[in-house]
């Protein structure tokens, strides 16, 4: 009555396993060999640029020799640049993220919209470096000014923030806002009180991704026009500036090797800037998950 | 059949007075006439005609499907959560009809509240879930914040096991307690009419004990309609039992009628256990 020939299984057993032991060494070396890369990387960086990094780094500005270049007004623009781009980018995303959720009615409008914004998510960044310097540096006529770079930047991660925001706010259960429906709450106050909160965590590491995207991309301000070597500090968001990434692309692309280091330790502090972020980030999703 | 008039005897025996000798004119809370439900297509109840009175235990029995939790949802309008939801009739509450397109929705959860089948607690502290209704209403005095709570609490027979950890957060309560904090939730807006959809059906026979004796207990001060799966419940517990097959009303009447001498011949078939 046996339809499975036993002996035929046991021979294959042995084949089965070892097929299955080697994709296992397979996907740990694809692992092994990111984390080399990785590696190799950072040690590269560090080596060639924690010579460099001392207080005198922290608080020269950009100089032609390179013993005293230094990254002061670029890191001071990319906070400032930070520090304008996060409001902005993240209320008028969550916002929208709030409307395609709850108030949307569902049809082929809306859904219309949604694949539009998802799409926007994987526009090349110099698109929209081009759309800022159309309309904010021009036609607003901001010129390059912190607010116009600001604003691109925005436009930039809005998509990301827009979607992460939307599955946050979606992942909030039903129960959940039926409880607050259910005690005569209305829309807008089971949002704030009820829904919001609930998708903070969610929210926040969205936002932190798209925020982690923007410290780091230079395409979009070279068309917009912010200069690589800067002198100077901006004193409101109406001031030109630089950012990071374009001061350490200057020092790459110098002829003296010396520049080399300079850069190396640039890029360390955009590292340092980044994992600040990153833990602000976890800090705050902790906080507000600890009530789950 | 023969278990369960024994079980409705013993009740009797203990004392308790037949109701037609003190009997106070009830007044009606909630007036159905010929309410009419579709989910689209689907026409979900059909004419549907239920006077539920005040200071009473109302159940709602039936098998699944029939129309028991879409009946009580539109009790407090919540089934227009529910997109595709049309209806007709009318319901009147108080002696108003609460489908009429202006009468607003947020006003009558006020007065009619609800309990679900699953415990539904907010990522809150336990004072925080107790308040919550208030403070929608506009309530920030602190001090009657706190008399609420306790209050609340109280009544839903939970003070004592939490009063000394009231900001602490909501789900660390074990399913029972959970539930009991959502029935305080309810309570602390003082509603007139509390709704419970399968209460207990989630929870482990002693809460579900704690429960139902809460029940008897806070409907000298409120109206409650409970849909139940469980008979035993709905025969223990109840004032009035409606029976609801395939979205009609078969059979409307006091418990003891209901599950004692059925006029109905598919109320006796689902009493007995022959569907259902």
């Amino acid at each position: 009555m046996n339809l499975i020939n036993k002996n035929s299984v046991i021979q294959r057993m042995n084949s089965r396993l070892r097929k299955n032991n080697i994709f296992k060494v397979l996907f740990f070396a694809a692992t092994i060999f990111c984390m080399l890369i990785l590696g190799i990387l950072i040690y590269r960086v560090f080596s060639q640029g924690l010579s460099h990094l001392n207080i005198d780094f922290f608080q020269n500005y950009a100089s032609r020799r390179p013993e005293n270049a230094g990254i002061k007004a670029a890191l001071i623009g990319s906070i400032w640049l930070m520090a304008v781009t996060a409001p902005v980018s993240i209320v008028l995303g969550v916002s929208t993220a709030i409307y395609l959720e709850e108030y949307a009615k569902v049809n082929k409008f809306t859904s219309f919209i949604k694949v539009n914004i998802s799409n926007l998510a994987g526009v090349p960044s110099i698109v929209f470096g081009l759309l800022g310097l159309t309309i904010f540096v021009r036609a607003l006529e901001l010129n390059r000014s912190v607010l116009a770079a600001a604003l691109t930047m925005s436009l930039l991660v809005l998509p990301v923030i827009i979607v992460s925001s939307q599955e946050a706010i979606r992942a909030v259960p039903k129960s959940l806002r039926e409880a607050s429906y259910g005690m005569g709450a209305t829309k807008w106050q089971t949002i704030v009180r009820v829904v919001l909160p609930a998708a903070i965590p969610g929210i926040a590491t969205g936002a932190i991704l798209a925020l982690s995207r923007a410290i780091g991309e230079t395409a979009p301000l070279v068309v917009v026009g912010i200069p690589m070597f800067v002198a100077f500090l901006p004193k409101t968001v109406f001031d030109t500036f630089t950012v990071l990434p374009m001061q350490i692309y200057n020092w790459t692309s110098r002829p003296q090797e010396a520049f080399q280091y300079v850069a190396a330790a640039g890029i360390i502090v955009l590292l340092a800037l980044l994992i600040i972020m990153n833990a602000v980030a976890v800090y705050i999703r902790n906080k507000f998950q600890n009530r789950y | 059949m023969v278990t369960m008039l024994h079980n409705l005897e013993e009740k009797r025996d203990v004392g308790v007075q037949p109701t037609n000798v003190n009997k106070v004119e009830k007044k009606k809370i909630f007036e159905t006439n010929n309410l009419n439900l579709w989910y689209g297509e689907k026409h979900a109840l059909k004419d549907v005609s239920l006077d539920i009175l005040e200071h009473e235990v109302t159940a709602i029995i039936g098998p699944s499907g029939c129309g028991k939790s879409t009946y009580l949802k539109t009790l407090n309008r919540m089934i227009e959560m529910i997109p595709t939801v049309k209806t007709s009739g009318e319901i009147k509450f108080r002696e108003r009809n609460i489908l009429d397109r202006s009468y607003k929705v947020e006003e009558l959860r006020t007065q009619v509240g609800m309990v679900f089948q699953k415990p539904n607690p907010f990522p809150k502290s336990i004072y925080e879930n107790v308040v919550y209704g208030a403070r929608i209403h506009g309530i920030r005095d602190k001090k009657l914040l706190n008399e609420i709570v306790e209050k609340s609490l109280r009544q839903a027979a939970l003070w004592d096991e939490v009063k000394d950890r009231l900001h602490d957060n909501a789900y660390g309560l074990s399913g029972g307690q959970q539930q009991r904090l959502c029935i305080a939730r309810c309570l602390a807006i003082e509603p007139d009419v509390i709704l419970m959809d399968e209460p207990t059906s989630a929870l482990d026979p002693i809460s579900t004990l704690k429960v139902e004796e809460l029940v008897s207990e806070l409907k000298e001060q409120y109206s409650i309609v409970i849909v139940t799966h469980n008979m035993q419940q709905a025969a223990r517990i109840s004032d009035k039992t409606a029976f609801f097959l395939n979205g009609e009303v078969v059979e409307f009447d006091t418990t003891d009628k209901i599950f004692s001498n059925p006029v109905d011949k598919r109320t006796e078939d689902y009493i007995t256990g022959r569907f259902g």
